[in-house]
């Protein structure tokens, strides 16, 4: 038996250039030893959601500061249904008012991450939401 | 005494304090840390003495304000002869909404407009774009043509305020619908001021909002400076930034570095170009990040004059003192804001305020409270710009120039800085420039590097930031009221859009379209065409999309 690494997908969607958070996120989680793959600027969420697809990642890490959230991510949850990736966890990052947090979650979103938040922090919250196993046989 | 005796003596005189005085305090009661950094994870020594600035000389390294090498300010008044302007950055929701929170703004003693543009718009993209979904009016206010920029400013006299307008990728289109609602309300393009950042440099470093590749995106920039040379004498069509380039994670020094060397850059593309350096150098201007940490900051913006006034003096042989003086706008620090106990940002912009003031700023914008949130609601708008106004007349730092010239620890920093920038010069230089080095991804990565080295070190509580990682509460005890955008503003600038294309005559539309994509594959100044396609209302994204034509799209390359 061996341990499968867990697999993460972040991504940028809509138009938002800023991708500090994201860059900075995607080094921590690969310094705490999972795959990360990171999508580059300015995806559709349907080329976020065939990356997952295609990467078969157990999680997607979503970067949005432009308030444009309540517009993309919904969308991301609706093809995530549609492809049946039912067990991909979902998390958000960026700037996102406090009374849209609770609309986000309802769509499905693990959690939201908001700026100053520790890099352990999110470590350890994906670390424990991946649903799928993660002992593999050899 | 000689200055080799008197060094002597004062290395003699810090021996004896050390041994006698610092060793027994230190042995009871040891240092908090073993190194204390600032913000930017620069070490600081426990002490700063006339050693420190023995290198320097006072005429030739800090000398007097509105004089070569300007350290000291560009003015030789400075505050006391006028106060910085104080702008404020505001755009959201449709052309309708920013008017309105613009006359607020300037009811309220605001001496200039700033203008934050959404998305789309900064993109070159109309409002009905797929692409611009959900993004309408989100971060700034949707411009998509004439008639959006023709409500901008109703009401507001342009040749009595100075507007700048933070757009880059197509500035040149912006800047175009600007100039014909300026002559439409019969304002004479010669007495207009304002600016118009238009430095994409900063944006394949760091903001990363292109359309165009580096070289045809330059060229777009000379001629918006060679255009405003003749026709808009008074109007700075260029502001090289360094706000983006700091939020993106760069160090101070970086920041510096970088932003000086993208004007080193505009400035050999105009003048290979054919503009003489003093025709239009005095109208080049900077913008600066303005951090937590108080000194370093300082520090930074004194070693902004220095370095530039010698680049233009001895690297381009200008002779005009004007085209020497680095003048710029400083903003505080978005990044350095926090969404946790959100009334403490106050506090934070206040100090950032304070060091921009007392580094010398023309003008400033101080962030709003709830900025790590959304957009900044009226309240707190005007929170932010009664920061600034205490400031200027309660805090008594306007009242001479330069305060902190002559510490030595300021003077120390100052000098660091400024050699840390012609290190950085010099590596790009090797590189070819600073295409050849944002083509080799140098920049980008040294910003990312030094993004996460700043984040592991408050990960690991090396650096504090509090309500973050210290004197955190479980509870948030306020809520601040959110500014909130809905999708209307996107439908109502579908619809406008809608009417105008039906309206317009598209046959002239398309005609000043062609025109421009011919001059735009020659070597012609591309404005004049650019402005006929503005007055023919044709729309912003089918003038990027005409450039486009012409020019390409730019794709970064993976790093």
């Amino acid at each position: 038996m061996g341990e499968r690494k867990i697999r993460v997908l972040i991504a940028k969607p809509g138009l938002d250039g800023h991708d500090r958070g994201a860059k900075v996120v995607a080094r921590a989680l690969r310094d705490a030893g999972m795959e990360v793959i990171y999508t580059g600027l300015r995806q559709t969420p349907e080329q976020i959601v065939t990356a997952a697809l295609q990467e078969d990642v157990d999680v997607i890490g979503l970067s949005i500061l432009s308030g444009a959230h309540m517009t993309l991510v919904p969308r991301v949850m609706q093809l995530l249904r549609e492809k049946g990736l039912h067990d991909v966890v979902v998390f958000v990052g960026g700037i996102i008012p406090q009374e849209d947090i609770p609309k986000l979650k309802a769509l499905g979103v693990a959690e939201v991450f908001l700026p100053g938040t520790l890099l352990e922090q999110i470590v350890s919250t994906v670390r424990q939401s991946v649903k799928r196993p993660l002992e593999t046989a050899e | 005494m000689t200055t080799r005796e008197a060094t002597s003596h004062l290395e003699e005189a810090l021996a004896r304090w050390e041994e006698q005085t610092l060793k027994p305090t230190l042995a009871r009661l040891p240092e908090r840390a073993a190194e204390f950094t600032t913000t930017s994870l620069r070490p600081i020594q426990r002490l700063y003495t006339p050693l420190d600035i023995q290198h320097l000389d006072f005429e030739r390294d800090i000398g007097f304000p509105g004089e070569y090498p300007f350290t000291r300010g560009i003015h030789p008044t400075m505050y006391r002869g006028k106060l910085w302007t104080m702008r404020q950055f505001a755009g959201f929701g449709t052309a309708f909404d920013t008017n309105k929170r613009f006359k607020y703004l300037l009811e309220q003693g605001q001496t200039g407009l700033s203008v934050a543009f959404d998305l789309p718009t900064l993109m070159g993209l109309d409002s009905d774009h797929p692409l611009a979904e959900g993004e309408v009016g989100k971060c700034g206010v949707a411009v998509s043509s004439l008639e959006d920029m023709e409500v901008l400013f109703d009401g507001i006299p342009l040749e009595e305020v100075t507007t700048s307008m933070t757009i880059n990728a197509p500035a040149a289109v912006i800047f175009a619908m600007y100039l014909v609602v300026a002559e439409k309300q019969g304002a004479d393009w010669k007495k207009i001021s304002g600016t118009i950042q238009n430095d994409i440099l900063k944006e394949y470093i760091a903001q990363k909002e292109w359309i165009y590749p580096p070289r045809p995106s330059m060229r777009l920039i000379v001629d918006t400076i060679a255009f405003c040379t003749r026709e808009v004498p008074r109007w700075h069509p260029i502001s090289i930034s360094g706000y983006h380039i700091r939020e993106a994670g760069a160090t101070a020094l970086q920041e510096l570095a970088f932003t000086l060397r993208d004007g080193i850059e505009y400035v050999e593309w105009c003048v290979q170009a054919g503009l003489q350096v003093d025709e239009f150098a005095p109208r080049l201007s900077f913008f600066f990040n303005c951090h937590n940490d108080f000194f370093e900051e300082i520090a930074k913006f004194r070693a902004a004059r220095k370095v530039w006034a010698r680049v233009m003096r001895e690297r381009f042989g200008a002779r005009d003192p004007r085209s020497w003086m680095c003048r710029f706008h400083t903003q505080t620090a978005g990044c350095s804001l926090t969404a946790q106990q959100p009334y403490n940002n106050v506090v934070r912009t206040t100090i950032q305020a304070l060091a921009a003031v007392l580094g010398g700023t023309q003008s400033l914008h101080t962030n709003a409270l709830d900025e790590a949130l959304a957009l900044p609601t009226e309240f707190t708008a005007m929170l932010a710009l009664r920061t600034q106004q205490i400031i200027a007349h309660e805090s008594g730092v306007v009242n001479t120039v330069d305060p902190l010239a002559g510490s030595y620890f300021v003077e120390k920093l100052t000098s660091e800085m400024e050699q840390g920038c012609y290190e950085y010069f010099e590596k790009i230089d090797a590189m070819g420039g600073m295409i050849a080095a944002i083509e080799r991804g140098f920049p980008q990565k040294e910003i990312q590097e030094a993004a996460y080295r700043y984040q592991q070190a408050v990960d690991r509580r090396e650096k504090i930031i509090v309500g973050v990682n210290e004197y955190v509460v479980e509870k948030e005890p306020v809520e601040v009221p959110i500014l909130y955008i809905d999708e209307s503003v996107a439908e109502i600038q579908k619809e406008r859009l809608r009417r105008l294309r039906a309206r317009r005559d598209n046959a002239k539309v398309q005609r000043a379209l062609e025109a421009l994509k011919e001059a735009a594959r020659g070597t012609e100044n591309t404005m004049p065409y650019i402005l006929e396609c503005v007055r023919a209302y044709a729309t912003l994204g089918e003038i990027c999309d005409a450039l486009k034509e012409v020019f390409g799209e730019y794709q970064e390359p993976p790093f």
